[in-house]
């Protein structure tokens, strides 16, 4: 199985970006080393502004930045980068439709060394209540360039959720992407398990075992968390005994709200599985500390089976 | 060079005719921000009629000269320059804060010709003015920025993270007028939470400091001329002003922060400016 570096991508998208349109500016709060804006900053120095530990700032000035033309890619970890500025991008980029990209790294809780001070596990469901806003999840290396230009390519606000470890390949260089809509990345006929991001691969590893079982897995990669076609989402639905949905975040205002508000009132069964109302935690591991909170193929498992039982 | 003596004239009057459509965009029995507005009037009135290179037909020239209140809530007094500019019809003035107008409590950049960005939420507003002067930087563009902060504002930690920013990068096409009213929203900046002094934090963060009478236009336009000769510091000039000036009962008050006038104050205000 193939892997990318999701910050090591980003940093060479912006890198390549950079080069073709000279609209586009970083702005870091001392963490380049981390969101690998670094790439772009030797390539492009005048492009490039450290505002210090500074992030409120960095926010604001950026909305100032894009009014007069550019197009600024603010940096820092997704905990930073959401919450510590919520009012900046609210008042500052968002009431304007100001065309500020803010990038989230280290989302969820893909630093888990740092433990919850650095974990963030809230980003999305924030991002998410401000009108304006555009909430991406790309799931893997080859989706987080294609977000990125996408971001690029969009007149607006847009948060791009960027996980810090390497993570399988799933969607292929030349797959398509477009805002607001989810993508199938395997096809069943049984359940469809609705996920993003690295609990994507955990889906895909939990239809692959039920699949021995003789239950088969509709797998969906949702990506696109603001705006969400619910049309689609209602279609890859049609047929299925249940609904699974996997997210790296808390269950409030994310994938799983998203899709529990898309079925009100529709007599399918659906399990939710994200992180409950706590706090993260250090770990020696990302996949240890994931398999404390459910986040693994056989937590999707059991929710399949209870599903079907 | 000096402002002659006609010309002095016609600044006070801009002044003051700045006052007389704020009072009366308040009105009788509202809430409004008379205060603020006020105590900047006089230098609003120098940039939108003399300092700034603007065109109010072409609100989005982006040689533009722009001007941004960080201070939002003084928005009133920008709608009247707008409005005296010819940004928009005068008429709009009478729909302030009403459901649908153009005219918000707070700037809006997506709803009001001229106005240059969402402000309101303090300490953002310089933030964003850096913003702009680094990008009139990198485009080598020759245009000004002029930013207006409270003095009960910059208690915003967002404020000295921005101050800091500006010095560091040198953002001499960068001008803040601090509005030193001293009166906030519940009484005296000194005594509510003394943001002084001043003069010394902004020289610390490696602004050039200019002090002047907030209220002599001649002295406002001394002062924005120097601060465009200053080379490679941005410029804070700390703008010596009454809160509610002009508003004779309204006058160094938090009363009049946000206000209620009755008819018997509002016609003294009217007549007090009329002329």
């Amino acid at each position: 199985m193939s892997q990318q570096n999701c910050r090591k991508v980003y940093g060479e998208t912006l890198l390549d970006l950079g080069g073709k349109d000279s609209r586009i500016v970083v702005l870091e709060a001392d963490l380049s080393k981390s969101t690998m804006t670094t790439l772009f900053q030797e390539a492009f120095p005048e492009r490039f502004f450290e505002m210090g530990i500074a992030e409120q700032n960095m926010v604001s000035t950026a909305a100032g930045l894009a009014i007069s033309g550019k197009i600024p890619f603010v940096n820092s970890f997704a905990v930073f980068s959401t919450g510590r500025v919520y009012d900046q991008i609210r008042q500052s980029v968002c009431l304007g439709k100001v065309n500020v990209k803010i990038i989230g790294s280290s989302c969820g809780l893909s630093d888990f060394g740092d433990g919850a001070t650095h974990q963030s596990i809230e980003d999305v469901g924030l991002m998410r209540l401000i009108p304006n806003m555009t909430v991406l999840a790309p799931v893997d290396g080859n989706e987080t360039r294609r977000a990125v230009e996408a971001a690029v390519d969009y007149n607006g606000p847009v948060y791009i959720r960027i996980n810090r470890n390497d993570m399988p390949d799933i969607t292929s260089v030349d797959d398509v992407f477009t805002i607001g809509e989810p993508g199938m990345v395997r096809d069943g006929s049984d359940i469809v398990v609705f996920a993003n991001g690295y609990m994507v691969w955990k889906a895909l590893l939990a239809a692959a075992s039920l699949e021995k079982q003789g239950v088969s897995v509709r797998v969906v990669n949702v990506s696109s968390l603001k705006p969400v076609n619910g049309q689609s989402i209602r279609e890859m639905a049609r047929g299925m005994k249940g609904i699974v949905t996997i997210e790296e975040h808390t269950l409030v205002n994310g994938l799983g709200s998203i899709v529990l508000d898309l079925f009100r009132g529709n007599p399918l069964r659906i399990e939710t599985l994200g992180i409950p109302d706590v706090f993260g935690q250090s770990a020696p591991g990302y996949e240890e500390l994931l398999r404390h909170y459910g986040l693994d193929e056989s937590a999707v498992i059991r929710s399949v089976e209870k599903i079907l039982s | 060079m000096l402002l002659t003596k006609a010309q002095i004239t016609e600044l006070e009057q801009k002044a003051r005719k700045l006052r007389y459509l704020i009072v009366e965009m308040v009105s009788v029995g509202k809430q409004g921000h008379i205060g603020g507005s006020c105590s900047i009037a006089d230098v609003m009135a120098v940039l939108y009629f003399h300092k700034m290179k603007h065109d109010p037909l072409r609100p989005n020239w982006p040689d533009r000269d722009r001007l941004l209140l960080s201070k939002g809530h003084a928005a009133l007094v920008q709608y009247a320059a707008l409005a005296e500019c010819g940004y928009f019809s005068r008429e709009h003035l009478a729909t302030l804060k009403q459901t649908g107008s153009i005219l918000q409590g707070h700037p809006d950049m997506l709803k009001t010709p001229g106005i240059e960005a969402n402000t309101g939420s303090l300490g953002q507003g310089l933030s964003i003015a850096c913003g702009m002067a680094m990008a009139g930087k990198l485009d080598r563009k020759d245009y000004r920025v002029f930013c207006v902060l409270g003095d009960g504002e910059i208690a915003e930690g967002q404020i000295w993270e921005a101050s800091m920013a500006a010095g560091f990068y040198k953002l001499d096409n960068l001008t803040a007028i601090l509005d030193k009213n001293g009166i906030q929203a519940t009484g005296p900046v000194a005594e509510r939470f003394d943001t002084n002094p001043h003069r010394e934090k902004w020289l610390a963060c490696g602004w050039h400091v200019i002090e002047t009478d907030g209220h002599r236009v001649g002295e406002i336009d001394l002062a924005l001329n120097e601060a465009e000769k200053i080379h490679n510091r941005p410029t804070l000039i700390i703008a010596h002003t009454v809160k509610g000036k002009g508003v004779p009962f309204a006058e160094d008050t938090a009363a009049f922060h946000n206000g209620i006038m009755d008819q018997a104050q509002y016609e003294q205000a009217l007549e007090c400016l009329k002329r």
